[in-house]
């Protein structure tokens, strides 16, 4: 064994190497900070690249790539509120209120730094773990990972906000979209309403963008100023770091959860850093700053998703079982190198899983210097006119979503799950229970017919289940225990009630409304087909009636009386447009992307924007949509992908980038 | 006239072009054989990147580019969703028979087709086939089951079988049809994302039968069999030159599921089962992926193609790393590719009637 590592050291350690690998960084840190495009994208840029390469330095150039990534997206993430990846999703949480308190260069440096720590823990445990890990992997059957599905959505608990029942009624409509499609048992097609796209399920990126990055773009264009209130960057550097070293323990327990989390294959790395920020809540006293500014909920996302890089790698070396998409582009590309997963990668080729691990710890060591070298320039955006940066985020927004299926489909579910997002932020339905209902909604049905068929319901007497059963009942225990009452957050709340409540009335009789038609098609299918998507329904209308007769029966004081529009403010000041405004905008764009496609319609919507909403002169507005639609060109490009046709590209062959 | 007749039409001119085209160049000296100097070939990937299919293609990618005439360059552009229906779709409708447009395909592909999935908007059997690259697999169960080989496979009749499967109209149609002819009692349990969540399933011990594709047994389940953790039974087989499935050369120590077969029951298999079961075969392994052009591609670029792919295959650069990305078998391009492509599409309407009958009433699939 040290032999092995001796060789993979000195394999590494060649100048050629590390200069592959400094590569594969600096692409990663490109892609990664331009939100949405997550590692496949920066994986399948190198792909044509690596052949002919020999079989280190590809493969140390491809996992540079994939370890800056979840350290490069926390840019945007923290920012402008648009989780880069769906590694960065919880770090919007308390990232974004950092950045709007002129606190960004803080929050950036406290992240990276917990990055960096997390990536070179995962790096140190992998060392040890890589040669035990075939057991243990092969004791998380689908009775354990049923109930890791259960520990995921627990947290819940302590992300609902203010009032449980919207919480819950949150994570199950989660969960109800997320059973959208063909249900796993037998392939019946739920919800589809016979359209092709939504077959294949809405894809995760869509989701998370449509929660968190477009209401917040909608926020910013009608407040319209800097994001950085002050319009200032304040210092922190320095304080970000003490941060870290300040609750280096918190980052080493994420750092260690993040790498045995990424090991178990089939729960997928995008719930790590909600588990790790479920975490951080339910071990803190004082729980009352999160959500609104507190560090401790940038560190332990940060340093879990980077330690989960490495613990990805683990299923895919032993078992050729990727955890995530990108690990699946990975894996294309060791086999394209010649190389073969399975137990040799810990038997005669341990010195080149060890050569992996190991570029994984320079990546990061790399990565982490980089962002925090370049973070004072990025951090420069926040004090831009959200005026200007609106179309840019718009625009980028629109492009990482079709990535997903490169289709007009992509662009409408964007719009539809993002409209939904403007609604669950402004009546304070929590969109992180939300997100993690819809990215368990899978596992949990999946895990549960695969455990009573393997095991009846004997399942839940199984060891492991007791064990995971103990962890999430601790953990909701710790998660409830009450918090200091905090009289100037009570008078906040005070300050969010409506006196009117049909909005929410309305919008809660939406939900309730969707929960019966998911019910109603649950009707049509079979019992295995039907029974995770009827009892989720039968929840959200029980949970929603009981929120709607609280409403109608005009109780002002309860928690779940909570609207945004009336606690910022925005309702009577008159230099705000009304929410809808800015929505109609975006809603046009994707109009017009029907009717003559995604180039033309973004190139009208970059000029009007810029020179109606911005202020900008028709000079200044010209120059900008042409730079800003030649990266798109380029990128569309480089990736071989066609921008949205509609109705126009449907009836006459346009060349590119018309067609 | 409506606009899917005015298309018909456009389309039946552009045939009749192509066709007057080709008339004309077969007559024409080689000077004017396929050039693509200069251009950009792109690759339909109808998959997500990474994954099988989408890394075959991208292993064939760059020896295209080295043996096509005039060394263009080929990219793949992937276009995934509504299993691989969605892309496959697209090249139907928008390729030009200019040789600028491949398709890569596979059992997924072929599948829907062969069931007149209602998605399904393309014509393969009138497809121009390059190449062909074949898979076998390897069916084996636990050793708890008391079966040392393929000679006692009675024993597995009347015990409950648990095999984990990806959903009963993939690839797992296959094995499941099969499990079915020998009278093997087998439940199938769905969701499992892939043959390698099959195969950890199997390892744990929640199913107790399982096959894996040739190379993932070489790496993966060998292992296991050395260890005494898993009982191989037969494999698949391999189609010979004159269409029979015989011994798989990759496991010349297995029979073939039609030798096992006989093994067990003393007469080689018949009937319309196994009519339905031989088209699905051939389109799920011996034809399992194809790169294919679009119909009416004339015939000098669909021979540079097969020249090209040939070319490849003889390259040393080729051979190197060929089978982590393309498996054991060799390559099939051109006449033959073209005969297996004829078997893979040519189901006759009785067996595809059988088996959808077959997955509605075993699997309440709706078509």
């Amino acid at each position: 064994m040290l032999d092995a590592m001796l060789s993979g050291l000195s394999q590494l350690a060649q100048i050629q190497h590390l200069m592959y690998l400094a590569i594969g960084v600096g692409l990663g840190l490109i892609v990664g900070i331009l939100p949405g495009l997550g590692g496949i994208v920066g994986l399948s840029l190198l792909l044509p690249f690596i052949y002919g390469m020999d079989q280190i330095s590809a493969l140390a150039m491809l996992i540079g790539l994939v370890a800056v990534i979840p350290t490069s997206d926390t840019f945007t993430s923290v920012l402008m509120g648009i989780p880069g990846s769906s590694a960065s999703q919880a770090t919007v949480l308390d990232g974004f209120p950092l950045a709007k308190k002129g606190q960004a260069a803080r929050a950036l440096a406290a992240a990276f730094s917990a990055s960096l720590l997390g990536g070179l823990v995962g790096a140190a445990v992998l060392t040890g773990f890589v040669l035990i890990a075939r057991p243990v992997i092969l004791a998380f059957g689908s009775a354990e990972l049923f109930m890791l599905s259960i520990l995921g959505l627990s947290m819940v608990g302590v992300l609902a906000g203010h009032s449980l029942p919207k919480g819950i009624a949150a994570a199950g409509l989660g969960l109800l979209l997320g059973g959208l499609g063909a249900a796993p048992a037998t392939g019946e097609l739920r919800m589809s309403l016979d359209s092709v796209y939504l077959m294949d399920g809405i894809p995760l990126v869509i989701v998370g963008l449509g929660v968190f990055a477009f209401p917040e773009i909608i926020d910013l264009c009608r407040q319209n100023r800097s994001i950085a209130e002050a319009g200032k960057l304040g210092s922190g550097w320095l304080t970000g770091i003490r941060d870290m070293i300040r609750y280096r323990w918190l980052c080493l327990r994420c750092a260690g959860l993040g790498s045995l989390v990424g090991t178990i294959p089939g729960l997928g790395g995008a719930v790590v850093d909600w588990i790790a920020y479920g975490h951080v809540v339910q071990s803190s006293k004082d729980k009352s700053q999160f959500g609104k500014g507190d560090i401790r909920g940038v560190l332990a996302p940060e340093s879990a998703n980077n330690a989960k890089e490495g613990g990805g790698l683990v299923p895919t070396l032993l078992f050729g079982i990727p955890g995530s998409g990108g690990m699946a582009v990975f894996l294309g590309g060791m086999v394209l190198v010649g190389l073969e997963t399975g137990p040799a990668m810990i038997g005669r080729n341990l010195d080149i899983t060890y050569a992996i691990i190991w570029s994984l710890a320079i990546a990061n060591v790399l990565g982490a210097g980089a962002s925090l070298l370049i973070s004072p320039a990025v951090a420069r955006l926040t004090t831009i006119p959200y005026g200007y940066l609106a179309p840019f985020m718009v625009m980028v927004i629109c492009f990482a979503a079709f990535q997903a299926t490169r289709s007009l489909g992509d662009l409408l579910a964007l719009l539809v799950i993002g409209i939904l997002g403007v609604l669950m932020k402004r009546f304070g339905w929590s969109r992180p229970a939300f997100l993690i209902g819809f990215v368990l909604a899978a596992n949990a049905e999946t895990y549960l017919y695969q455990a009573v068929q393997f095991y009846g319901f004997e399942f839940l007497l199984r060891p492991g289940v007791l064990i995971i059963l103990a962890i999430t009942v601790l953990s909701v225990w710790l998660g409830s225990r009450r918090r200091p009452e905090n009289p100037v957050e009570n008078a906040e709340e005070e300050g969010s009630r409506a006196k009117n409540l049909m909005p929410q009335i309305a919008f809660t009789g939406l939900i309730f409304l969707i929960a019966a038609f998911g019910f109603w098609d649950s009707l049509q299918h079979t019992f295995l087909g039907s029974v995770f998507t009827g009892s989720i329904s039968a929840v959200i209308m029980a949970v929603s009636a009981l929120l709607l007769w609280k409403f109608l029966s005009g109780k002002h004081s309860d928690p779940a009386n909570y609207d945004h529009e009336v606690e910022a403010g925005l309702r009577d000041d008159p230099t705000v447009v009304s929410l809808s405004h800015y929505v109609l905008w975006i809603a046009g764009l994707v109009a017009g992307t029907a009717l003559v496609g995604f180039f033309i319609s973004v190139v009208v919507f970059f000029l009007f924007f810029l020179r109606l909403k911005a202020g900008a002169s028709w000079l200044r507005a010209v120059l900008l949509t042409a730079a800003a639609i030649s990266g798109l060109l380029l990128l569309a490009h480089t990736l071989v992908l066609d921008l949205p046709g509609g109705l126009l590209q449907d009836a006459l062959r346009l060349p590119w980038p018309l067609g | 006239m409506s606009w899917k007749s005015i298309k018909t039409v456009g389309r039946q001119a552009g045939a009749i072009a192509v066709a007057t085209a080709a008339l004309v160049t077969a007559y024409a000296s080689p000077a004017l054989a396929a050039d693509f100097s200069g251009k950009r070939v792109e690759l339909i990937m109808p998959f997500q990147e990474g994954g099988g299919t989408d890394t075959w293609g991208r292993f064939w990618v760059p020896h295209l580019s080295k043996h096509l005439p005039g060394n263009p360059s080929v990219v793949v552009r992937n276009i995934p969703g509504g299993g691989s229906t969605t892309g496959a779709n697209q090249f139907e409708a928008r390729a030009r028979p200019d040789g600028l447009t491949l398709l890569g395909t596979s059992a997924s592909t072929h599948f829907p087709y062969l069931l007149n999935d209602r998605r399904v908007r393309f014509e393969a059997k009138d497809w121009e086939v390059i190449l062909g690259s074949p898979t076998g697999g390897v069916v084996f169960v636990r050793p708890e089951l008391g079966v040392q080989s393929a000679a006692d496979m009675g024993k597995l009749r009347g015990q409950s079988l648990k095999y984990g499967s990806q959903g009963a109209t993939s690839l797992d149609l296959v094995p499941l049809l099969a499990f079915d002819i020998m009278g093997l009692n087998v439940d199938a349990v769905f969701g499992m994302q892939g043959r390698g969540a099959g195969r950890l399933a199997f390892e744990r011990g929640e199913v107790n039968i399982d096959y894996q594709t040739s190379s993932a047994y070489i790496n993966n389940v060998k292992p296991l069999i050395e260890a005494n953790q898993a009982v191989p039974l037969f494999s698949w087989g391999m189609l010979d030159s004159n269409g029979n499935i015989v011994r798989d050369p990759s496991f010349p120590d297995l029979p073939s599921f039609p030798e096992a077969y006989e093994m067990a029951f003393g007469e080689k298999p018949s009937g319309p089962a196994w009519e339905a079961y031989k088209s699905f075969f051939i389109a799920g392994f011996p034809a399992q992926k194809m790169l294919v052009l679009p119909k009416g591609t004339p015939s000098e670029i669909v021979e540079a193609y097969r020249a090209a792919a040939t070319a490849a295959i003889n390259d040393p650069a080729f051979q190197e790393n060929r089978e982590a990305a393309l498996g054991e078998y060799e390559q099939v391009v051109g006449k033959p590719a073209e005969v297996m492509m004829e078997q893979a599409f040519s189901v006759s309407e009785e067996s595809r009637n059988w088996v959808r009958n077959w997955l509605t009433e075993k699997y309440s699939v709706q078509f």
